[in-house]
């Protein structure tokens, strides 16, 4: 029963897609307003969820692929109400919604959720430094989606032929910065939670540190490269979340049973 | 009782004749209290905008009222009291049918827009603080306003740019957001460029340069829309500091080339430049297009989406006038035989959808 408020919040998250898409169909405009309920509604459930969840394991609620999940549709969540109004009520919502309900869906679905245990009280960095990684990943997750819309945007306009949800879109410059602001965001999340790690001499496999390091050097060269273009910063931001949730099952892998 | 409309608009009479018709704020009470006063009039309204002066009136004796009508019309414009060409006179269901299309959008310069529904509540309202109108014509505006709310409930009716200088105006707002820290250049003083620069400036654009081979007409043009002249050989110079080009020159070759573009984008940190080419032949050439950033538009494809702008309204109206049609009939029907109105959009009406993909 403990996964409830999850399955509630993953059920608002759908309803409130369901609300833009009904709005784009009709153009009532109280269904936008409707879903940014649902969206609110969904990320209180889940902040109850993993408070709930924390409490029973005596832990940062990351000891398992399932929590992970649920950790970074939480920070996917949170980096959606973090960014501004003009985006949410501009479709980043219904391009955020889908995704939050796939990661809470699959995370729900799958059987990587063992027995809950009792952990013994660990060094409080450690579960700083997952906390931290997995937030940095929400934000990469919101950068893929906004490079997504991004690429979707730049699509109509160069071909010249505006589809239904044209005019509904966030302007492409607005889009362009706000996928660089959440790659550094992440950028500085990850560097964070990779430098509570060695601050703390974390016994970690190497190539675990040698994917961290990747995927952090990646994403740095990603967050200054501007000389690269908005195209290909926004088709590599959608590309290199792949590599961080390649990253992230690795990571998960290697820490599955001690917990993060 | 019949409900009349006397009226002219930016359809049938040009601005120097609206204005002399014109009712100011001011005068509106008076005038409210003149016309109800006269003979076959029970009740009046009158909606004075920049686009349309139309008298509404509920009459017991339809001649005696239109007479009235006209008699008013006439010594507001100072003219003979007979119709006077601009001015169309509407009665029964005609009338009717005019205010919910003009309430509803339909009737106005861009079809679809919404302010004149706020334009006709203000009318109304000031008419009702006046004591003019009375059971009928309050039914009347008040049906009127349901219409148009129900026309509304397709976003179709005020989506999309109908004309060119508004498909720009609207991608330039859909490529920068706020345009408020956006420079423009005008390359080549044409008329299209102007009217182009100047629907730009309305939006709010910082600054305009404008640059021509003959270098008065820059300037005058730049002194008349508060921007800056500069020489037409300097104007590449300048492409680092604009966001939007407007390119319209006479020029039998391209004068915007891609070599020039590829070299500013790459200062531009990612900030896209907004080209529009309303030359013909084309003035910048077609694969600055393919350039990361670059989003270049010419007149044809400028004029194809105000086209697709304009289909889908048209076919909107043609779904609003079925809706309007019904609402007419269900109104007369009240007005001249008592019949109770139904009430608008009751869950298991037959209601005709303005939704194309729900039809």
């Amino acid at each position: 029963m403990d996964r409830l408020p999850l399955i509630l919040s993953t059920l608002c998250f759908l309803l409130g897609f369901a609300a833009t898409l009904a709005s784009l169909r009709t153009g009532r405009h109280g269904l936008r307003r409707f879903h940014v309920a649902m969206m609110a509604g969904g990320f209180a459930l889940q902040t109850l969820f993993l408070l709930q969840r924390g409490r029973t394991i005596g832990h940062c609620p990351l000891t398992d692929l399932f929590e992970v999940l649920a950790f970074l549709s939480w920070s996917a969540a949170l980096f959606y109400f973090g960014i501004g109004r003009a985006f949410r009520l501009s479709l980043l919502g219904m391009f955020t919604a889908p995704l939050l309900v796939l990661l809470q869906t699959g995370a729900l679905l799958a059987p990587i959720d063992p027995p809950h245990r009792l952990f013994a009280p660990h060094n409080p960095w450690v579960q700083f430094h997952a906390a931290l990684c997995v937030m940095a990943y929400g934000a990469f997750a919101l950068a893929g989606v906004a490079g997504v819309m991004y690429l979707a945007q730049e699509r109509q306009l160069k071909r010249r032929h505006l589809g239904v949800f044209f005019f509904e879109m966030p302007p492409i410059a607005d889009l362009a910065t706000a996928n660089l602001r959440l790659l550094w965001a992440g950028i500085l999340l990850l560097s964070a939670g990779l430098a509570s790690a060695a601050s703390i001499g974390m016994a970690v496999a190497p190539s675990v540190w040698t994917w961290g390091a990747v995927l952090w050097g990646a994403y740095l060269l990603l967050s200054l490269a501007r000389r690269m273009g908005p195209r290909r910063t926004a088709l590599f931001s959608a590309g290199a979340f792949l590599l961080a949730a390649a990253a992230l099952c690795l990571f998960n892998h290697f820490y599955q049973g001690g917990g993060l | 009782m019949q409900i009349l409309c006397l009226g002219l608009s930016h359809q049938t009479a040009a601005v120097e004749t609206r204005e002399r018709f014109a009712i100011p704020d001011t005068e509106l009470a008076r005038a409210l209290g003149t016309l109800g006063s006269l003979p076959g009039i029970a009740e009046t309204a009158i909606v004075s905008t920049c686009n349309r002066v139309e008298f509404y009136a509920a009459a017991t004796d339809v001649h005696a009222a239109m007479c009235s009508l006209l008699q008013f019309a006439a010594e507001r414009g100072k003219c003979a009291p007979v119709v006077p060409k601009p001015f169309y006179a509407l009665k029964g269901e005609a009338a009717l049918g005019h205010l919910f299309r003009v309430v509803s959008g339909l009737e106005s310069m861009v079809i679809g827009e919404t302010e004149i529904l706020g334009q006709v509540k203000k009318a109304y309202a000031a008419a009702a603080a006046a004591g003019s109108t009375g059971r009928n014509l309050n039914k009347f505006f008040q049906r009127a306003f349901n219409v148009a709310k129900e026309v509304r409930t397709s976003p179709a009716i005020t989506r999309g740019p109908v004309s060119v200088g508004s498909v720009t105006v609207d991608l330039a707002e859909k490529i920068f957001g706020k345009l408020a820290a956006c420079r423009a250049m005008i390359l080549g003083a044409g008329e299209t460029s102007e009217l182009t620069a100047k629907a730009l400036l309305s939006r709010g654009v910082k600054s305009i340069f404008v640059a021509n081979r003959t270098f008065e007409r820059a300037a005058s043009l730049a002194a008349a829309m508060g921007g800056e002249a500069i020489r037409f050989d300097e104007a590449a110079r300048r492409y680092p500091e604009i966001d939007i080009l407007i390119s319209s020159t006479a020029a039998p070759h391209a004068v915007v080339t891609r070599a020039q573009i590829a070299p500013v984008l790459r200062q531009r940190s990612g900030r896209p430049l907004f080209l529009i080419d309303l030359a013909v032949p084309r003035d910048i050439e077609p694969c600055v297009n393919d350039l990361d950033g670059a989003f270049l538009y010419d007149i044809d494809s400028l004029q194809a989406i105000a086209h697709q702008g304009m289909e889908v309204r048209r076919k909107e109206i043609a779904r609003c006038e079925t809706l309007i049609a019904r609402h007419v009939g269900d109104f007369h029907a009240w007005l001249t035989t008592g019949r109770p109105l139904p009430s608008h959009a009751e869950p298991g009406t037959a209601e005709p959808s303005l939704n194309p993909a729900a039809s």
